[in-house]
């Protein structure tokens, strides 16, 4: 038997992501998946013959520079450019389409001249904001018992950001912090598809709608991303989000990680307060000085733990972790690329917006408090088959969808709601595309439920627990253990259910890998 | 030609504590009311013969004790007299009731769950640990954050120190308090729909927000300030209705030498080089004065009262910016006799307090959503009072004054006005609630009022309705009330103050704005505030 | 969209759940309950000096605090446990459960026996301190001052048991003092000789059963019964006929209160605040800090707090320690300023008394460490006596003792005194 010093569980990105940093630092690192491949969410699959697309997660726009730079993905293969950022086109159902160009809307057309001057500022001031915020992605959330001279000073360089702002606008920020999205846009902006596509965007992933106080920080979090260093780009990338899993798998076995997958940890040895190796489903036991949970923190603590191993204020703490997913995938095999209304080459190419207003946006958001679906479902498209022909089969194409509102815990239930939902969502998707719903070939609804049970994340929530202020920063997972390590001696959280939270970032992973070799631990 | 020292525009109970505290200070202040009476929200009026109607604010809970101290209120005629319980009705035929009584209490939440019964005691512990630690803020002017001032560093500093203070535990919650929804937080202390629905109420009344919305977690607690220095009687009924609170008021001024002008409507604030220098009437008449101090909302003040070129655009657009949303209106109702509801045994204490039908969190939410889309809501949300049950002064002997407040009212019905057959429609909504759970109600009515954010903005004066003087959420909150920059009770106008609730610590009979501002105003003048206490101890 | 839910009352109900809840709401009438005894504490009640305990009117004194204490001391006496907090924990996994919450070991406590125990919260602050009852080797009885049905029950997820609470279905009486073993004996407990301290075993009663167990809070030879509420006045009866001629009583807190400090126990709330009710960030207090560090076994696995327990422990965080005070003269110290060196304020006396037994003046009081622990010489006490609208203020030496400040051989002698 070959021992480790590290074992991670779970290969998804974030996963991967501490691997391979722990691997560069000189550590024997095993990487358990339980899946036949790596990647989560991350992967490229094939949903029906020939045709392939990302599981979950579709556009590449948050992949942390430090987890490039640390990891090196480019030599690895991982290749973003300018011109590979694609725009996002906000559809609409009366008129021509309004699109947001380069990175995030450097360029708006299909504006008015007094809404694109009226853009220009407010996206400026929002990449300001969210440029403020930014550091704290790659850091620690600070220890607020005991806190240390180099948090204080982090903190400290954080107000120093804010002063540089300026004292009106160091005001506005601080006024706007925790506003709610839709009143902001309504202060600032006149286009409705304008602010539709603002609203869709930061109530994306979360359990808030646009008139939900806080909901505006949604909206930072996605800005505070960067591709190819450049704040707000979006790309697809090539062969999907599976290319860059291959990069980030590459650069861990390149460093000596070893993977493993087909490997489903049962549980995690605790002894005496110390975690000391993990128990496959087989009934394999592996031993190793440092265990790393990449996986949901409550099935980390409640399921490979065990409630007897914790305290019973961390369990209720755990089990406080709201994670309910409100995010539906669905993958259309086409028999031909659709035309979207109005939509020009480039824009189908780019990410395409089913949201007509904030107001839209709230009342397909009502019914899911409720456990019920948006009858007018809100989405974002994309068509990745048409820049990489090689997902899809000669003159088909794939369509990838992340749709909105479709709570976990349906009332009636999926068996008997997914086939009602699907319909709600080929009915919205007509009347933006006409004629789409007859190129069908193959349709996969994944509900929460479904993205659950495949791609094991609870509540089929790509954040492992919602993005919301009151579970972010020191309360990301749970007030008290935020900062990656745990009660248990030995035993780490890597996965998106840690600050900052999901979507491809790594950032989680490269944090936690810090953590562990800043502790020797 | 007289010159006052001050100005009061409009007698709200905060124009009236802040014009007693600078009488008081040895100023000549005159306050000026376009209402024929004064009281703004806090008014009793004889709407039908024999019934007094506290026909605005309803619940005496938030008013300082200082103030009432101060202004000594007591003397003037008020008198508290304090809720003996409360309940929210079931739709199976049953009740929940609060009742004063600790053991009582929680025998009452055990007859729906064991669990929640015993989890009160940590639910009631979180939240006095959040009230404590905010309370003392209520009597201190915010700082601002972006000023280097040393008197806005020692404020910084204050809440730095304080917030330092708490536990790590404590901060953690803190934090959860200002950000969560009141539905969520709730759901991680209890598991009983009704029990949650009882308490989530606290996080809705006077908002825009529904009990799922984010931020709400807060404005329970700025209900629950009131009873914090465990002051008997904190929620209660005035005796003879609201407007007893403002008649003290106005006769502690007028004892200390004020002038109230009533029929007075301001048109607008005279300024003349940059400085407030009376006010013109709506008839013409000009009044002069040394400095202006308006009740009114901010939205009100400075986009009505003072003229545009007066204010820089900044200001301007956080003015217009400002979130004063109405989302409540009022159905108040003369009785010819004390309603019957059968679910409720006739020697309840409940009689005596707040009453409510709303008994899940889902359709509180579900009201909620009828204000978003721009209705009133269908089956809205009633904070029911009865206070001829400890108050019979407000009524003919045998009859009753029934006070319903009711959300969801939005400020405007589908975007456009409020028309007569709108606010029957709304009435109706409420009759039709309570008739369900009380056979025979509608027979008993003598008489009624209804006030949809329309009649209170014309009456009161209050911006599309809204009883807060604009919404409690974080963005208005603190230095952000009202405006970023504008937290300290001043404009930029030289000697044009606010001292309604548009600024901090906002809404509710409470008096803080108005006391705070005085203190502001007195230290400009570098007068001594000797005469005001200090914020009570929490220790 | 369509609602889906009724926003309306339902006409009439015939859920026996709903009649049933309906059927309870009379309670508001009663503010304060009585115990199943209570038709018999009331025809004794001569002082009718009352008080609120759990909502229960639990009796100060009946006729006279004095010779109530001296019943506990030289006859038998008998007070009314009912409103203590009952909880009944069940199951295959109950012992796996209270070791998980509970400092002690409790697979060392054998079915038929009882200890003392308490339990924390994660920061290893006590949550409360109470008696935990053996029953069967998957049964238990958790008797406490406050309640914790949430933290128990959010304990037991992931364990195999039911846990609920039955403070009002199971009735309980302390009977205490040298002569309670011959009470018992007469009163035809067959067998009750065997119990030695801490055993439990059960009885023939009224066509039902009884719970006894050689336990107390007097320091003193006694016993406690459990009853069901049903069965509760035979059970009085049984025990005042059968004690007659050996001076049973039937005695208040006061007394009670007495005895449990010359034994040196603790009361939660009134020696140490329980973390659930702490208001205030620095009131909680670990076992340690409070007398009951004996309590946490570090070798029995996992429990509640034990991280922070023992983090406390290696970094040197406890910040107080609770100690037996021996004041010099005879004024009680009830809530005394504690000093050092007669200057330095070091901690409060929670709880004091002159000992009748002991003659001697006693305390139990929280200190600062390392007052109390380290050093321990040159403690005072200033005593605000009030005699007649004037404080009379009083600088006593104190000495740290070990507590209990009585022994009595009869509470362990075998088999037990026939007095």
């Amino acid at each position: 038997m070959t021992s480790f010093e590290t074992i991670v569980i779970g290969g998804g990105h974030n996963g991967l992501v501490t691997a391979a940093t722990l691997a560069k630092a000189g550590r024997k690192v095993l990487v358990l998946e339980a899946g036949s491949e790596v990647g989560g969410a991350a992967r490229t699959e094939e949903f029906a013959p020939g045709f392939r697309t990302s599981a979950i997660a579709h556009l590449l726009s948050r992949l942390h520079p430090d987890v490039v730079k640390t990891l090196d993905l480019e030599k690895h293969g991982l290749r973003v450019a300018r011109a590979d950022f694609v725009p996002s086109v906000a559809l609409s159902k009366d008129g021509p389409p309004l699109v947001l160009h380069g990175a995030y809307g450097e360029v708006l057309t299909g504006a008015s001249p007094s809404e694109q001057s009226a853009w220009k500022e407010l996206r400026a001031q929002l990449l300001r904001y969210a440029g403020t915020l930014k550091p704290f992605l790659s850091r620690r959330p600070p220890d607020l018992a005991g806190m240390s001279l180099l948090e204080s000073a982090s903190l400290g360089q954080t107000a120093l950001a804010l002063k540089k702002l300026g004292k009106e606008d160091m005001r506005d920020f601080l006024r706007v912090l925790l506003m709610n999205v839709a009143d902001l846009l309504d202060e600032q902006l006149g286009d409705i598809r304008l602010k539709g596509l603002l609203a869709f965007d930061a109530t994306l992933g979360s359990h808030l709608g646009p008139r939900s106080p806080t909901s505006l920080l949604g909206l930072y979090y996605r800005l505070a991303g960067e591709t190819a260093g450049v704040a707000g780009a979006q790309a697809l990338p090539q062969g999907g989000m599976g290319a860059v899993i291959a990069a980030i798998r590459a650069a861990a076995e390149g460093a000596g990680a070893v993977i493993r997958a087909s490997a489903p940890v049962a549980k995690i040895i605790v002894e005496k307060g110390r975690a000391v190796g993990v128990v496959l489903d087989n009934g394999e036991v592996l031993h190793a000085r440092t265990i790393v949970s990449a996986i949901n923190p409550a099935t980390t603590f409640l399921d490979l733990v065990g409630p007897r191993e914790i305290d019973t204020g961390l369990m209720r703490k755990v089990k406080n972790i709201r994670m309910k997913g409100d995010a539906a995938k669905l993958n259309l095999a086409l028999d031909r690329p659709p035309q979207f209304t109005g939509v020009d080459a480039a824009g189908h190419r780019g990410r395409l917006v089913i949201a007509p207003s904030p107001d839209h946006v709230e009342r397909a958001f009502n019914p899911c408090k409720y456990g019920e679906f948006s009858l007018e479902p809100v989405m974002e498209i994309t068509l990745p088959s048409l820049a990489d022909p090689s997902l899809a089969p000669n003159g088909a194409c794939v369509l990838s969808a992340v749709v909105q509102y479709a709570p976990y815990a349906l009332k009636e239930g999926w068996d008997a709601g997914k086939p009602k939902f699907l319909k709600a969502v080929m009915a919205q998707l007509e009347a933006y595309a006409p004629g789409i719903g007859k190129s069908v070939v193959h349709a996969e609804l994944l509900t929460p439920a479904d993205i659950e049970t495949r791609y094991r994340m609870p509540g089929g929530h790509w954040h492992h627990g919602e993005l919301q202020a009151d579970q972010m920063l020191i309360s990301r997972p749970v007030s008290g253990w935020s900062g990656y390590d745990t009660p248990i001696e030995g035993l780490f959280l890597a996965g998106a259910g840690s600050h900052p939270g999901g979507g491809v970032s790594g950032a989680p992973g490269l944090n936690a890998a810090r953590r562990i070799i800043a502790m020797k631990g | 030609m007289k010159v006052w020292d001050a100005i009061i525009i409009g007698g709200g109970h905060n124009g009236l504590v802040n014009a007693c505290y600078l009488q008081r200070a040895g100023l000549d202040v005159l306050v000026v009311e376009k209402n024929d009476w004064v009281g703004g929200a806090a008014t009793s009026r004889e709407l039908a013969p024999g019934f007094l109607y506290s026909n605005c604010s309803y619940v005496c809970s938030l008013f300082r004790p200082e103030i009432m101290r101060d202004l000594e209120l007591p003397r003037f005629g008020l008198q508290v007299i304090a809720y003996e319980g409360g309940a929210v009705f079931t739709r199976d035929g049953d009740y929940l009731a609060n009742y004063r009584d600790h053991d009582a209490h929680r025998r009452e939440f055990a007859r729906f769950s064991k669990r929640d019964a015993e989890a009160y005691d940590r639910y009631a512990r979180d939240v006095t640990r959040q009230c404590r630690f905010i309370q003392p803020l209520l009597m201190r002017t915010a700082p601002d954050p972006t000023s280097l001032r040393p008197r806005d560093l020692g404020e910084l500093l204050y809440l730095g120190k304080k917030f330092a203070g708490l536990s790590a535990e404590e901060m953690a919650l803190t934090l959860r308090f200002w950000t969560m929804s009141i539905s969520e937080f709730l759901d991680e202390y209890f598991e009983t729909d009704v029990i949650k629905a009882n308490f989530a109420l606290s996080g809705i009344i006077g908002t825009a927000l529904g009990p799922m919305s984010p931020g709400t977690a807060y404005v329970l607690l700025h209900h629950y300030m009131g009873e914090v220095d465990g002051s008997v009687g904190a929620w209660g009924y005035a005796r003879g209705g609201m407007g007893a609170v403002t008649k003290a008021l106005a006769a502690s001024f007028k004892a200390s030498g004020g002038t109230i002008r009533t029929g007075a409507e301001v048109d607008h604030v005279l300024v003349g080089r940059g400085k407030a220098r009376g006010v013109v009437l709506a008839g013409g008449e000009e009044v002069y004065c040394k400095l202006v101090v308006s009740n009114a909302d901010v939205k009100r003040t400075f986009l009505k009262l003072v003229e545009e070129k007066e204010l820089p655009d900044i200001f301007l657009r956080r003015v217009r910016n400002f979130k004063i949303r109405g989302s409540s209106g009022k159905v108040n109702i003369a009785l010819d006799s004390l309603p019957e509801f059968p679910a409720l045994p006739k020697d309840s204490p409940v009689y005596r307090g707040d009453m409510h039908f709303t008994d899940s969190v889902e359709r509180m939410e579900r009201a909620y959503d009828d204000w978003k889309a721009g209705r009133w809501s269908a089956d809205p949300f009633l904070d029911m009072v009865i206070p001829t049950t400890l108050d019979p002064t407000m009524a003919p002997p045998g009859k009753h004054f029934m006070s319903c407040f009711v959300q969801y009212a939005p400020p405007k019905v589908n975007g456009r006005e409020w028309t007569d057959a709108d606010r029957d429609g709304f009435a109706e909504s409420v009759i039709a609630q309570i008739a369900d759970y009380s056979p025979g109600f509608r027979d008993r009515i003598v008489h009624m009022e209804v006030r949809t954010p329309r009649e209170i903005e014309a009456e009161v004066g209050l911006t599309e309705g809204n009883i807060f003087q604009g919404e409690l959420t974080f963005d208005q909150l603190l230095f952000n009330r009202p405006v970023p920059g504008y937290a300290q009770y001043r404009s930029p106008v030289g000697g044009l103050y606010i001292c309604g609730s548009s600024t901090h610590p906002g809404g509710g009979v409470m008096g803080a704005p108005g006391r705070n501002a005085a203190a502001d105003i007195l230290r400009d003048l570098a007068k001594s505030t000797s005469h005001m206490s200090p914020a009570h101890d929490v220790i | 969209m369509a609602r889906q839910i009724s926003k309306k009352p339902a006409s009439k109900t015939a859920n026996t759940v709903v009649s049933a809840r309906i059927a309870a709401q009379s309670h508001f009438r009663t503010l304060r309950l009585g115990t199943p005894f209570q038709p018999r504490i009331d025809a004794l009640a001569r002082t009718q000096d009352w008080y609120n305990w759990a909502g229960y009117h639990a009796p100060h004194s009946l006729w006279d605090e004095e010779l109530e204490y001296f019943a506990i001391r030289s006859q038998a006496a008998l007070f009314d446990i009912s409103p203590m907090t009952k909880y009944r924990i069940e199951g295959p996994d109950a012992e796996a459960l209270l070791n998980r919450v509970t400092l002690r070991d409790v697979a060392k406590l054998r079915p038929g026996r009882v200890h003392y125990t308490a339990w924390c919260d994660d920061e290893g602050f006590v949550l409360d301190d109470g008696t935990l009852f053996r029953l069967s080797p998957t049964r238990f009885r958790l008797c406490s001052q406050e309640r914790h049905l949430p933290w128990l029950l959010d304990s037991a997820i992931g364990f195999d048991v039911t846990v609920e609470e039955e403070t009002e279905a199971v009735a309980g009486l302390a009977l205490q003092g040298p002569t309670s073993f011959a009470v018992l004996r007469d009163a035809g407990f067959a067998g009750v000789e065997k119990l030695k301290v801490f055993d439990l075993a059960d009885f023939p009663h009224d066509g039902g059963s009884v719970t006894i167990s050689r336990t107390g809070f007097t320091g003193d030879l006694g016993y406690e019964l459990f009853v069901s509420a049903d069965k509760a006045l035979s059970l009085w009866d049984r025990l005042m006929i059968a004690g007659e001629l050996r001076g049973i009583r039937a005695i208040g807190y006061t007394a009670l209160n007495r005895a449990r400090l010359e034994a040196g126990l603790i009361v939660a709330n009134a020696d140490f605040t329980t973390a659930e009710h702490a208001i205030r960030a620095d009131r909680p207090r670990m076992p340690d800090e409070i007398g009951l560090g004996f309590m946490i076994d570090l070798k029995k696995g996992h429990f509640n707090g034990r991280r922070a327990i023992l983090e406390a422990r290696v970094k040197r965080k406890l910040r107080h320690v609770l100690v037996g005070l021996e004041i010099e003269g005879n004024i009680p110290a009830e809530h005394a300023i504690v000093y050092y060196k007669k200057s330095r304020e070091v901690g409060l006396v929670s709880a004091a008394m002159w000992s009748p037994m002991a003659k001697r003046n006693i305390a139990i009081a929280s200190l600062e460490r390392p007052f109390g622990d380290t050093i321990v010489e040159d403690l005072w006490v200033e005593i605000y006596a009030m005699r007649e609208l004037q404080y009379q203020k009083l600088m006593k030496r104190a000495k740290v003792v070990a507590r209990p400040f009585i022994k009595l051989d009869r509470r362990t002698a075998n088999p037990p005194a026939d007095f």
